[in-house]
């Protein structure tokens, strides 16, 4: 593939971009930018990262003028990648503040059901529910690195690629059609965590439409 | 279930590591970066930078250090030392770092931990205390700041316990006795505040071998342990403290060294 793939961090002040950008960065993306929805134009891939609460991000998207572009773009089949409160913002409703969010997958966000601690920050695992491209060549119990205490429960099962136990299990890896979201930070957990990001951009090059010329 | 953290502590001055880090094939032996880099290709859960500069010009250096760092390490990246401010916690979390931990700031002004909770959130917010036993009172440590030169008068488990109260959402505890000695972690002192409080406690100050970090996580509860000398001057390796924890039944990740 000659031309790099172009991602649109969205940056709407919860938490910094610089390891993420740094990460895609070195894995080949051409990174930018978003904080208005006129600088998605041209986004193969929205990548929403993100730590924080539901509520005071779903208020900044939308002041940004982000929520209804981001939703559109996504129906019209433009890649979504959620980093952790960045995967739980695609769900519609967070038990933390009541906050409605995108909405884009079914289902709503709660707290980690009997959590020893919490907020649950530092390495676990990863228990492959599903194959999945984001997991190629990770072995199950892949160690991956969290920053939470809520958790999306997707109302399809069909949708949790991986789960890890907390006290509860939950999901910590979806995906679905042109979604991915991780609820642990890929761009924090190693060698691991680079080798599924680069799945993931993989993935999403190899769904590119193909050229228009048609080889006679 | 978490995984038990082994965290390699780089003193930093003025830009440059200090306390001699022994990697054979360095070009730069003193570059934060790069021994970092080194670090987490070992296996390094996290890293951790404590900034011990005492001109202000240092500190400038010390977010070029983080920056440059967090664009080739893909690990969490802890900062310490001389964070005074929300602001200071601010530039530091913007030029890349994943946590701060503050320190005597926060005992001269308890409220420096819920405004930095309140704004950047209680995950990047770490409280080290360093603790001296009480000799007088068996079972019972004081908050000693400057090093261990300066008492408070606090108690360390009370103190402990206000700034997880106020928002700090790690604790990474120093026993000033046993720091530098190589002689084990104050097991006692862990036990105590990990049975007190709910958020992760680091384990620091005394590590000598792999079996005193096991000891640690083992019977201190500890959720990480954090070391520099024994790592630097590479008596033992990340790997083989991992091991020797993995073999007593401590959950670790076990990564394959990056050639």
């Amino acid at each position: 593939m000659t031309d790099r793939l172009r991602v649109a961090v969205v940056d709407y002040g919860a938490g910094n971009l610089v390891s993420i950008r740094n990460a895609l960065g070195l894995l080949g993306a051409e990174v930018s930018v978003a904080e208005t929805a006129e600088q998605l134009d041209g986004a193969e891939v929205i990548l929403v990262p993100g730590v924080g609460a539901s509520e005071p991000a779903m208020g900044r998207l939308r002041r940004q003028g982000l929520e209804g572009p981001i939703i559109e773009r996504v129906r019209r089949g433009t890649w979504f990648v959620g980093i952790c409160l960045g995967l739980q913002l695609l769900f519609e409703r967070s038990h933390e503040d009541d906050a409605r969010m995108l909405g884009l997958l079914k289902g709503d966000v709660e707290m980690i059901p009997d959590a020893p601690s919490l907020p649950h920050i530092g390495w676990n695992r990863l228990e492959i529910q599903r194959p999945h491209p984001v997991l190629g060549g990770l072995p199950d119990g892949t160690p991956a690195y969290f920053v939470h205490s809520y958790v999306p429960v997707p109302a399809d099962p069909e949708v949790v690629v991986a789960e890890t136990e907390h006290g509860g299990r939950f999901a910590s890896l979806v995906a679905t059609e042109r979604i991915v979201g991780f609820q642990f930070h890929p761009e924090r957990s190693g060698e691991d965590g680079l080798r599924m990001l680069r799945n993931t951009l993989e993935l999403i090059r190899a769904d590119r439409p193909a050229p228009a010329e048609v080889m006679a | 279930m978490l995984l038990r953290r082994v965290i390699p502590c780089l003193d930093v001055k003025d830009g440059r590591v200090v306390k001699g880090v022994r990697f054979v094939d360095l070009t730069d032996e003193g570059d934060p970066p790069e021994l970092a880099k080194r670090y987490a290709e070992a296996g390094a859960d996290e890293i951790c930078f404590l900034d011990i500069s005492a001109a202000p010009e240092g500190r400038g250096t010390l977010l070029d250090i983080v920056e440059r760092t967090a664009s080739q390490v893909f690990v969490p990246l802890s900062v310490g030392g001389g964070v005074r401010s929300a602001r200071e916690m601010r530039d530091v979390l913007r030029a890349g770092a994943d946590k701060v931990a503050i320190n005597t700031a926060a005992v001269d002004d308890p409220s420096l931990v819920s405004t930095c909770a309140r704004r950047f959130g209680s995950q990047c917010v770490v409280i080290s205390v360093d603790a001296r036993a009480n000799p007088v009172v068996p079972g019972t440590w004081e908050v000693v700041v400057q090093g261990g030169r300066k008492a408070t008068g606090l108690d360390a488990i009370e103190w402990i316990e206000r700034c997880v109260a106020s928002g700090a959402g790690e604790v990474l505890l120093t026993s000033i006795d046993r720091d530098g000695t190589g002689e084990g972690f104050d097991i006692e002192l862990l036990q105590t505040v990990t049975s007190r409080v709910r958020v992760p406690v680091i384990a620091s100050g005394g590590a000598g071998s792999p079996a005193d970090m096991t000891a640690a996580v083992a019977e201190g509860n500890a959720d990480a342990v954090l070391a520099a000398s024994i790592f630097h001057r590479d008596i033992h390796s990340i790997a083989t403290v991992k091991a020797d924890m993995a073999a007593a039944g401590v959950p670790v990740r076990i990564t394959e060294e990056v050639a």
